[in-house]
Order: C-alpha cells, then structure tokens, then sequence
C-alpha cells in the first residue's frame, strides 16, 4: 500500500488511530469489490447475452422477439391488474387497521403485528397447499373456475403484502400525529370517512406509495402461488420461456431487474427526506 | 383516550375498523394453515392421530427436509457474515457516503429480485453456456467436468446468496447505525485498540442482531419456493419443492404425510421467525 503525500486534513483523530483506519478502509474497498463481482457477474452476463440473439452482432433482437411473444403482454398485464386489485384490497384493509391499532386499540397491536407477519411463517408453496384445499372442494369449490381462482390469487396476494404494507403504514403513523389529527378533524365537525379520506390518507402518501410498490416489486412476477392455481400469470409465463427460448429469457430477466429497480427506486426516492420512518 | 370525547359512532364502531382485517385474515391466512393442521392430525378412518408426523421419517422426507436446511443453513451463514461485512464496510469502514444510499438501494431490489429472473440471471451466468462457464473454459477449467452443477446444492447457494446477502445488509445497516459515537470514545479513552473495542464492546452489543438476522435468513431460504422451481423445473429434492409435488400429485403416495411435511415446515418457519423478534427485542435495548 502507497502512503498519501499529500497533507492529510486536520482531524481531531490521534496519529496511532490513523493507521487503522488506513487499514479498515483498504478491507472496507476489497469487501466492496467483492461485493460487486458478485452481483455484477450475473447481471452482466445476462445483459450480455440478451444482446446476442443475432449472429455476430450486438443488438436488441433478444428485445424485439420477447416483446412480440404473443403471450407477454396478455400474461403482463393479468399480472399488472392482478397487482393493482391486491395492492387496492390490501390498502383498504391494512390503513384502517393500523389507523384503529394507533388510536383506539392499542391492546390489539400485538395480535395485529403477529398476524401481519404471518406470510413470512407460512411459505407460499404451503399458502397456495393451504388455500386449495380450502378453497378446492365442496362445498366451496371457488378454484372451480379460472375466474374464481383469479379472485383467490388476489386475495393470497393481498395477503401477502401484508406484513410491508403495515410497517410501511405504521411508520408513516408514527411520523405524524394521528391523536392530535384525528381530534382537530373531529373538532371540526368531520366524521370517520372523511378523517380518512382527507386527513388519514394524505399525510400517508409516502408510506402508501411505498408500501405499494413494494407489493407491486412482489406479486408482478409471483411465480408459485399463480403456478398451482392454474394461472396464466407473468411469473409462471416466464418460468416457461426460461425452460423453452434460449435468448429470450435474458431479456426477460433485464426487464424485470429494471422493474424491480425503478419500484425500488421510486421508493428509495421518495422516502429519502424523512429520516428513519 | 379522554372520556368526555365524542365517537361519531357506537361502540361496536371500535371494532369496525379492525373487523375486515380479522375476516381477511381468517379466509387467506388462517384458515388455509388450520385445514392443513387439521388434516396432517386427520386418520384414514376420520379419527386424530399423529400417525402422519412419525412418518416424516420417511426417506424422502427426511433428505428433502436435509438437502432445505443444508441449503438454508449454508447461505444464512456466508450470507449472513459477508452481508454485515459489507454493512460495515459502507458505514463505518471509511468509504465515500454515496456508496451507502447505493448499497441501500441495490439491496432493496436485489432482495426483492427473486423468483423467476433470477433464476433466468444465472443460467446465463454459471449454467452450461452460461458467461462464466465459458469464461472457464477458457483458461481451462471444464467447471460442469468437475461435477459442478448449477442445480444442486452449491449451485443453489450460490443463487440463493444473491437475495440473502442483500436482506442481511438491509437488516443490519440500522443496527450498525445504532452503535453510539460515545461507546467508541470511552473505550478509545480507555486505551482500547480497535480490535479490543470491536471484540469487548461493539460486537457483543451486535450479536443478538447479528444471529437474529442470520436466523431470517435461514427461514427465507427454507420457505423459497420459486427460484428453486424455476432453477430446477422442481426435481432437486428440496423440501418447498417436494410439498409442490404433493400439490399436483401426491408424489409420496399418501395425502396425510404431504400435510404433515407442509406443517412442519410451517413450525420450522415459526421458529426461526420467533427467535428473529426475540433477539431483535434483545438487542433494542442497546441500539433502539
């Protein structure tokens, strides 16, 4: 390692700490490189290879055939809707709830938060298990049809959002005061329906905004759920390319890094002025 | 909270606000989880019984459930260390500030860029024509001649890792943030070398973090379904995989197992979790 030459600033810091830090700054650069050759590589590579679907030239081509695959837009856009209505259900259930839970039920946060958080203990492969066995046999039989399926989906997928959708919604509660809110609204002469729609709601932009596009992040490309309930969805049409195309696959992978990123950005965006929730 | 305020409705309006949330839960949530509970307890002859649990021992059983935790286990570990060394590295290890929000960023979509693509990114990777391969190839290493496979364990590992270690940096960015300047300086004033601080002070404070979030990830890579499937086309014997064969055809030749194999995941899954909140708990109390 080369020692700097030129003049290091004034710092507080003593002559023995600089040498350390010298030293946890090269580790810091070498663990961060190798980060980056990690998931970089594969990024790359796919990049790379969904640019080469035309003989000896770099091109789009990979681009053109997915998009001209007479099952992507119809299976996007199942998905695309499928996402909308979970991310509507999954608002009108969880606003309300953490809104009642904050102000008027506190006893019930915890019960609230555990069932939140029970998509992450039950897996989606034994959800859906779950769910068709519910839902699969008389005398419900809703998986009956391709419609009444769909309906199940959404619902799973509502579902699903829950536990991002109510810290997202929490921490938005927390960062305004919903008492003092709620009371000056009252004041006012205003009912419960319009607290939420004027007041509730508006201060939670952000946190909605967030919490939806992280559902969106999730359930565009969900693949098992849709999968056994027969769905022609996004996730299950691009487990098939993948099986069936050779550069097609690429491209697909590109555009829903690009999907993911620009949810995830968006959110990442707005979010940044506020500081933690 | 004060009596004397109006509600502009009666009483049960209290629970009005929370009662879809109950109902929805019951229908998607709930309810699919307890008809599998109570068919894993359920006798051929309609009796309870725990028969379906003693056959978890069941060969198959036994090495798929074997194969998900080797796999859960193996990524939550190297995930889990080489995630907070990179946490470190953008927050305390003297890299310039935007490589932070970057990191932060990328990990949230990295985290969330499971499934299908990714499964999709390294076949293209490390797969038989994948860029790597052939990158091997060229300075003469025939990696699939070696025994490699994409579709097995390690090839799994190195797949899974690519969500883990960003969920790991995510979790413990935070944590690391909640580290108090003071702590350091005491120490610093105490004589303590860096290595001393980090060994007495700062890592005893992260470890309940740090084994709480490794613990997530376990059960993140335990309960991972799609990637798998779209990796494998659901042939390797991995737990999620085999529960989704007994979906669309009960592959072990007897339905009561199949939920049995689904619940005990679902009791793997809710202790990993349980343990995660207990030791987030435990180490709010230093870095709330």
């Amino acid at each position: 390692m080369t020692i700097s030459t030129t003049p290091l600033p004034v710092t507080t810091e003593s002559e023995v700490a600089q040498a350390p830090r010298e030293r946890s700054r090269f580790w810091a650069w070498l663990i961060l490189l190798l980060g980056a050759l990690y998931f970089v590589i594969p990024l790359g590579a796919t990049f790379y290879w969904s640019l080469r679907a035309e003989k000896d030239v770099l091109g789009f081509e990979a681009y053109r055939r997915l998009f001209a695959d007479p099952n992507f837009w119809p299976t996007f856009l199942e998905s695309l809707v499928n996402a909308v209505f979970a991310i509507i259900l999954s608002l009108l259930i969880i606003v309300p709830t953490a809104y009642w839970v904050t102000l008027k039920l506190p006893k019930l946060r915890p019960v609230v938060e555990f069932i939140t958080l029970l998509p992450f203990v039950i897996p989606a492969v034994v959800l859906v298990f779950g769910l068709i066995r519910l839902y699969g046999r008389p005398p419900l039989l809703l998986t009956a049809t391709y419609g009444s399926s769909r309906v199940i989906l959404v619902c799973a997928y509502a579902a699903l959002s829950f536990p991002y959708m109510f810290r997202s919604v929490d921490n938005g509660l927390r960062a305004m005061d919903v008492r003092s809110l709620t009371e000056a609204a009252q004041s006012l002469g205003a009912g419960w329906p319009t607290i939420m729609r004027k007041v509730i709601f508006p201060n939670l932009r952000v946190a909605l905004l967030s919490g939806a596009l992280l559902t969106f992040a999730i359930v565009i490309g969900e693949l098992t759920i849709a999968l056994f309930m027969a769905q022609q969805t996004f996730g299950p049409y691009m487990a098939n390319l993948t099986r069936s195309k050779v550069y097609e696959p690429s491209a697909m992978a590109v555009v829903a890094f690009a999907l993911t990123w620009a949810a995830m950005g968006t959110i990442a965006l707005i979010t940044r002025p506020g500081k933690r929730g | 909270m004060g009596g004397a305020r109006r509600l502009p409705r009666f009483r049960f309006g209290r629970w009005l606000g929370v009662l879809p949330f109950f109902v929805f839960s019951a229908l998607f949530l709930i309810g699919p989880a307890v008809v599998l509970a109570y068919r894993s307890l359920e006798a051929p002859d309609g009796g309870l019984t725990l028969d379906n649990y003693r056959q978890l021992t069941n060969p198959t059983v036994l090495s798929s459930y074997g194969l998900s935790i080797r796999i859960s286990l193996t990524t939550a570990i190297i995930g889990g260390l080489f995630g907070f060394l990179l946490a470190w590295a953008v927050s305390m290890g003297g890299l310039p500030r935007p490589f932070r929000s970057g990191l932060t960023t990328f990990s949230g979509v990295a985290s969330n860029f499971a499934g299908v693509p990714l499964a999709a990114a390294f076949i293209f990777t490390l797969g038989r024509i994948g860029a790597v391969t052939a990158l091997f190839e060229v300075i003469g290493v025939d990696l699939y001649g070696t025994g490699f496979t994409l579709y097995s364990y390690w090839g799994l590992t190195i797949v899974y890792l690519f969500f883990q270690i960003p969920l790991m940096v995510l979790v413990l960015l935070p944590a690391l943030d909640g580290l108090k300047q003071d702590w350091r300086e005491a120490a610093e004033n105490l004589g303590a070398t860096p290595g001393q601080y980090w060994r007495r002070v700062a890592f005893p404070i992260l470890l309940p973090s740090i084994l709480g979030t490794m613990i997530l990830l376990f059960g993140n890579a335990f309960g991972a379904h799609a990637t798998a499937y779209a990796l494998t086309g659901g042939l390797l014997n991995l737990a999620t995989l085999l529960i989704g064969q007994q979906i669309s055809g009960d592959v072990l030749n007897n339905p009561g197992l199949g939920y049995a194999v689904a619940m005990g995941m679902v009791m793997i899954m809710a202790l990993s979790i349980g343990l995660y909140s207990l030791l987030q708990r435990r180490s709010e109390r230093w870095l709330g």
